[in-house]
């Protein structure tokens, strides 16, 4: 292979990882809320919130000299999505309100708050607020290929080898998976077998919101370092086409997020190569792909039995 | 405390339920020994499974008293019950499909963090082998047939530690060899000192492997016996009573000609599963033809098959000589044929208005190029409210009506048409007295201006008193039609429960 | 001590008191923000509510801002009355824009009575076309609508950008703008020296139109028995899949025309930020209007009104023009859950272990 090539390549594939990771974030979020009967449509604006609340909370304890802001923002960012999530909670867990509204309605508020906190925070001013973002972590410096691709984000590499076994682990190897995934299928069932049926969706709803805020804030803190308006331009619902695509499994997320990231990577890449292509429809494509793979499974989807149903004890 | 009653398992005494005008329990007492099979036996809302149900937590008695080991309990919940060693696997299986059968079982019982499934198939699989309960504790359960799902639930309970395990009905959802299996299980626990109550009402089996019985009718004991000491037929007796006579069905007016004619009909259930094989009926002119049988022996499917809403795999299907084989409801309706499904809920909107309801199946009579024509339906809904004594205004929500006035609009809006074939399903089931009587009369009119009424009924007293002819549906078949007239309670039980 | 709710249909007295009701609690529980941003709720509230109401050009520019909302608002509760979970309207909008304009811009010396009706209906066929895709996988696929008309969102933005930047680039300017459409191809405006155009009459027709389908035929008889009860529909001999798949398309159809509306009534021309989420909010105006379209057209107004009176309460005292989305968002929610009261009863329980 030629080296422009392997340089192409590897930068595709580290730039993978990185676009990957919010994605990555946000699917596992979303998919322990599904998992638990309940379908988060406050996704979107949860990770915007997310992005705006860890960006907010970062500047201003930059500015105040501290050196951990970029830790404070994210876990500003965690609280911000914990917020959130217990909000979703009392209106589809206790209020069993309908969750598809209930949902677009958490994500309209958690927009309209950011952009609102934003101004309360930064002012009108016309230039964009900027944080020096994290920096990357690189085990193999100066390594060919190697060192470039494992060049990342310590959070990059949080959500590839701590999250993603993490989540499976506790989904299939610990009661509270067990309940979780009971109380997804079947409440009744898990109600006469003991289970808190509403804790657990709480917990689920509350935790699943708090990966997404952080999803949203890798963005804003580690990509960027800066909050703009197109932050998160649709990643939030992707989330919820992957999870879809990964059959509820944390496992098949991880690969569902590397396919879109590395379809988004690519059309960076191409457009940095100065490609002439309408970028925006390669950028659809993984949005096409997703419906016809709808299609194709539809029928035999595997959604969680209890999927969209709130629970009310006779 | 008697000394008779210490050697009492349980002890039920005087046992009230009541839910709304029906009450289910009066004053029942009732008692298990240690490692006996004892049968509840009893027609459909004798409230046999009621009792149950508040032994295992599921509902309070309004009154009476509860004791376990001699000493008197309360029992709020499910949970209390498993912590006094009484366990029940209902009609409706507590089960999660995707879960496996060992997580099944092990669900909300063990605390901590981790999750030690091989553990828990070890124990699962050495419990499954000691009671004869041949299941993989790594199997999917939706993967499993209906009986090893119920293999899952005895398991589950006896997991848990129970002393008594209460069965509902378990036979119903069974084939003949599932249903042996279970009877090797039941025989193998009593000898490990499990006590076993079996909710039935299929004769045959109670005579088989229970040890001692207790006849419930109408919410009251009607007597505890050893069932050996008892014959098939007395039992039948105790369970079914007099057949009570309310509204008089009048002779026959001649004879009629064949109006609605099944022939080798078959259909599945929503899982592909065959539940009607092979059904082959004719119902004439002025004639009621009652198809009597236990719960879940096909009626359903058959009710479903004629309404247009289920389709038939095999077999064919007439009315008045019109061919209505997987015909939609559309055609259903069109050919003559009224429907009164089984399930009201399913056949009326609950949010429309009775006059919506009562014009829907036909709205386009009731409209001029798409646009309907409202003042045509309030009409129409009037005069029904009227003829029919509905006890409801046209615009009212069908949802704040009672289930009376609920199925007099369904029998309204089917009856002013004059089918000439109507199918009826559980037509009285939830009601009370008179708007049973009042039902009742209504098919027996319908009978004499000529309609051909087949009547599908778990109420064996409901098809005594209106049938001219009586099928028995026993696993997806007709196994016999008779007149009325050879028809008692006695043959017909013994018919139900598959004796030929 | 716990919740309870118990089914209990409330009092008829009760049903008008609940927006209000919703109301209220809306402006109770966003006043921590506008103190946040420094000033007094009550104040702040004026500005926003009463002092838009008093000025004839605001009043004005709220029936321009509910136009748009008109049309999307009854388009989702369309779809919602029918069952179909049209999530889809900021596509459905998008598609109809796009359609139109390429229409407009090829409309050059037509008269206008070619022009507009024929904009008109490539925007509503343009938003059919997007409704499509979904409403057929869900009748004969059962895919979930809701994720396939998000998806579905997402695309037609992104093919709103490729236009723009690509061949339909503005060639003088060179922003991502199109063309203009013709002149004749215009609304006229309906009152001198606003933005108000023609487009709110065609608006507040659609809705009448919508209402009328709904409550006076044979089609929106059978479309709300498939909505509350598709069991008992096909009982009834309804053929559940058609009236689905044409609630779908109506839907589709009025969310693409009111994409028309704009294009033609307010820019003209095609830009990315052309709905701006139109669509979306058209499930807040839907909902907020508990389905039924004299509640479209009220909190279409309302929500117009909110988009007005932020921009006031801004430049008065300085809080940021943000609040309203806010005010927005919580109306829903309040809203959602102030309707359990219309068949439920809360009461507090002793020792309800929930």
């Amino acid at each position: 292979m030629d080296a422009p090539l392997v340089g192409f390549l590897v930068g595709l594939i580290a730039a993978t990882l990185r676009v990957a990771t919010p994605l990555l974030f946000a699917t596992l979020g979303e998919l322990y809320s599904e998992r638990s009967g309940v379908l988060n449509l406050g996704i979107e604006g949860i990770m915007f919130l997310g992005a705006f609340a860890g960006f907010a909370a970062a500047a201003r304890a930059e500015a105040a000299g501290w050196d951990a802001y970029l830790w404070i923002g994210l876990l500003v960012a965690a609280l911000a999505g914990i917020l959130m999530g217990l909000l979703m909670a009392l209106l589809t867990v206790t209020l069993g309100l309908n969750q598809h509204v209930s949902g677009l309605g958490v994500t309209l508020l958690c927009t309209g708050l950011s952009l609102f906190g934003f101004r309360l925070v930064f002012g009108e001013s016309a230039v964009l607020p900027r944080i020096t973002p994290f920096a990357t972590v690189n085990p193999l410096p100066g390594v060919p290929v190697l060192g470039t691709i494992l060049d990342q984000h310590l959070l990059t590499y949080v959500a590839f080898s701590v999250l993603v076994p993490l989540g499976a682990w506790v989904l299939y190897r610990t009661h509270f998976g067990l309940n979780l995934r009971a109380v997804g299928e079947n409440p009744e069932a898990a109600d006469a077998a003991g289970i808190p049926v509403f804790r657990v969706r709480t917990i689920a709803l509350t935790a699943g919101s708090a990966l997404m805020a952080i999803g949203g804030a890798f963005l804003s803190l580690a990509q960027l370092g800066a909050f703009t308006p197109g932050i998160i331009a649709g990643r939030g619902w992707v989330c919820i086409a992957l999870v879809i695509f990964a059959r509820w499994d944390p496992v098949r997320a991880l690969l569902g997020a590397v396919l879109f990231g590395g379809v988004f990577a690519l059309q960076l890449r191409l457009q940095a190569q100065g490609v002439q292509l309408p970028y925006e429809l390669l950028l659809a494509l993984p949005y096409l792909i997703t419906i016809a793979a709808l299609a194709v499974a539809g029928r035999n989807a595997p959604y969680p039995g209890a999927y969209l149903k709130p629970y009310r004890r006779e | 405390m008697t000394d008779a009653n210490e050697a009492m398992l349980v002890c039920m005494r005087g046992i009230w339920k009541q839910f709304g005008p029906v009450i289910a329990n009066q004053g029942v007492d009732f008692d298990l020994k240690p490692g006996e099979i004892h049968a509840l036996l009893g027609e459909n809302g004798a409230g046999k499974s009621t009792l149950m149900r508040i032994l295992y937590g599921l509902y309070r008695a309004d009154a009476g008293s509860i004791a376990v080991g001699g000493a008197e309990v309360a029992i709020h919940s499910p949970r209390d019950a498993i912590a006094l060693g009484i366990g029940m696997v209902t009609q409706h299986f507590a089960l999660v499909p995707p879960l496996s059968v060992a997580e099944n079982i092990i669900l909300g019982q063990e605390r901590g963090l981790r999750l030690d499934l091989r553990t828990a198939e070890g124990k699962v699989a050495s419990a499954a082998k000691r009671f004869g309960l041949s299941v993989d504790p790594r199997a999917r359960v939706r993967d499993l047939s209906v009986g090893q799902r119920q293999r899952v639930e005895i398991l589950k309970v006896l997991h848990r530690n129970a002393r008594v395990l209460i069965l509902d009905e378990p036979t119903a959802v069974l084939t003949p060899q599932e249903i042996e299996q279970l009877f090797e299980t039941l025989l193998r626990l009593k000898t490990e000192g499990v006590s076993v109550v079996f909710i039935s009402h299929k004769l045959h089996e109670v005579m088989r492997i229970t040890d001692r019985v207790t006849v419930m009718r109408a919410g009251k004991v009607v007597g505890t016996t050893a069932t050996h000491q008892m014959s098939p037929s007395e039992l039948a007796r105790m369970m079914v009573g007099q057949t009570i006579v309310g509204v008089s069905k009048p002779p026959r007016t001649g004879q009629g000609s064949v109006v609605l004619k099944l022939e080798d009909v078959w259909a599945n259930d929503d899982k592909g599963v065959p539940i009607l094989k092979g059904v082959s009926l004719e119902v004439n002119t002025g004639e009621i033809l009652g198809i009597a049988g236990v719960a879940g022996n096909g009626q359903t499917a058959l009710s479903e098959v004629l309404e247009g809403t289920r389709p038939s795999t095999r077999g064919r299907m007439w009315v008045c000589g019109k061919d209505i084989t997987n015909a939609s409801p559309d055609q259903v309706m069109q050919a003559g044929v009224g429907r009164v499904p089984e399930d009201r809920h399913e056949s009326v909107i609950d949010e429309m208005t009775v006059a919506e309801n009562m014009a829907i199946e036909h709205i386009d009579e009731f409209s001029r190029f798409g646009l309907l024509r409202h003042a045509q339906i309030r009409q129409h809904a009037e005069r029904l409210i009227a003829e029919y004594q509905i006890k409801a205004r046209p615009n009212d929500r069908v949802r704040t009506l009672s289930g009376g006035n609920m199925q007099k609009v369904i029998l309204a809006r089917v009856l002013e048409r004059n089918p000439r074939a109507i199918v009826v399903s559980q037509p009285t089931r939830g009601l009370d007295i008179s708007a049973t009587e009042y039902v009742h009369g209504k098919l027996l009119e319908q009978r004499q201006k000529g309609a051909a009424v087949l009547l599908i009924s778990e109420d064996l007293d409901e098809i005594l008193k209106l049938a001219d002819r009586v099928a028995v549906i026993y696993n997806g078949k007709i196994i016999s039609v008779m007149p009325a007239e050879e028809a008692n309670p006695e043959r017909l039980g013994l018919l139900m429960a598959g004796v030929h | 001590m716990g919740l309870k709710l118990e089914r209990q249909a409330a009092p008829v007295w009760v049903q008008p008191l609940l927006p209000v009701l919703a109301i209220v609690l809306t402006f109770g529980l966003t006043s921590v923000f506008v103190l946040l941003a420094g000033a007094n709720p009550l104040r702040a509230y004026y500005h926003f509510l009463l002092e838009p109401l008093s000025s004839r050009v605001s009043l004005l520019e709220m029936l321009v801002k509910a136009t748009p909302l008109l049309l999307t608002g009854i388009a989702v509760a369309f779809a919602f009355r029918g069952g179909f979970w049209n999530i889809g309207a900021e596509g459905q909008f998008l598609a109809g824009a796009t359609a139109a304009t390429a229409i407009g811009m090829s409309m050059h010396g037509m008269p206008a009575l070619v022009a507009v009706p024929l904009m008109a209906l490539g925007g509503f066929v343009a938003g059919m076309a997007w409704a499509f895709v979904p409403a057929v996988m869900k009748v004969e696929l059962h895919a979930d609508e809701v994720v396939t008309t998000l998806l579905l969102n997402t695309v037609a933005l992104l093919c709103v950008s490729a236009l723009l930047n690509g061949p339909w680039r503005d060639p003088i300017s060179q922003w991502p703008q199109s063309p203009e459409i013709a002149s004749t191809a215009i609304l006229p405006k309906l009152v001198p020296r606003s933005r108000l155009h023609l487009g709110f009459l065609f608006a507040v027709f659609v809705v009448l139109v919508v209402g009328f389908i709904l409550t006076q035929t044979t089609l929106g008889l059978r479309m709300r028995a498939v909505g509350l009860e598709p069991k008992a529909a096909r009982f009834a001999g309804v053929r559940v899949e058609r009236t689905l798949l044409v609630t779908a398309l109506v839907s589709g159809g009025v969310a693409g025309f009111a994409g028309m509306v704009e294009v033609a009534g307010i820019h003209y021309r095609l830009i990315e930020a052309i709905s701006g989420g139109h669509g979306y909010t058209g499930i807040l105006v839907a909902t907020l209007g508990n389905l039924s379209p004299l509640g479209v057209v009220l909190s279409a107004l309302f929500v117009g009104l909110i988009d007005i009176g932020s921009q006031t309460v801004s430049r008065a005292l300085g809080v940021p023009v943000y609040l309203g989305d806010v005010i927005q968002a919580t109306l829903l929610l309040v809203t959602l859950a102030v309707l359990l009261l219309q068949n439920y009863r809360l009461s507090w329980r002793r020792g309800g272990a929930l």
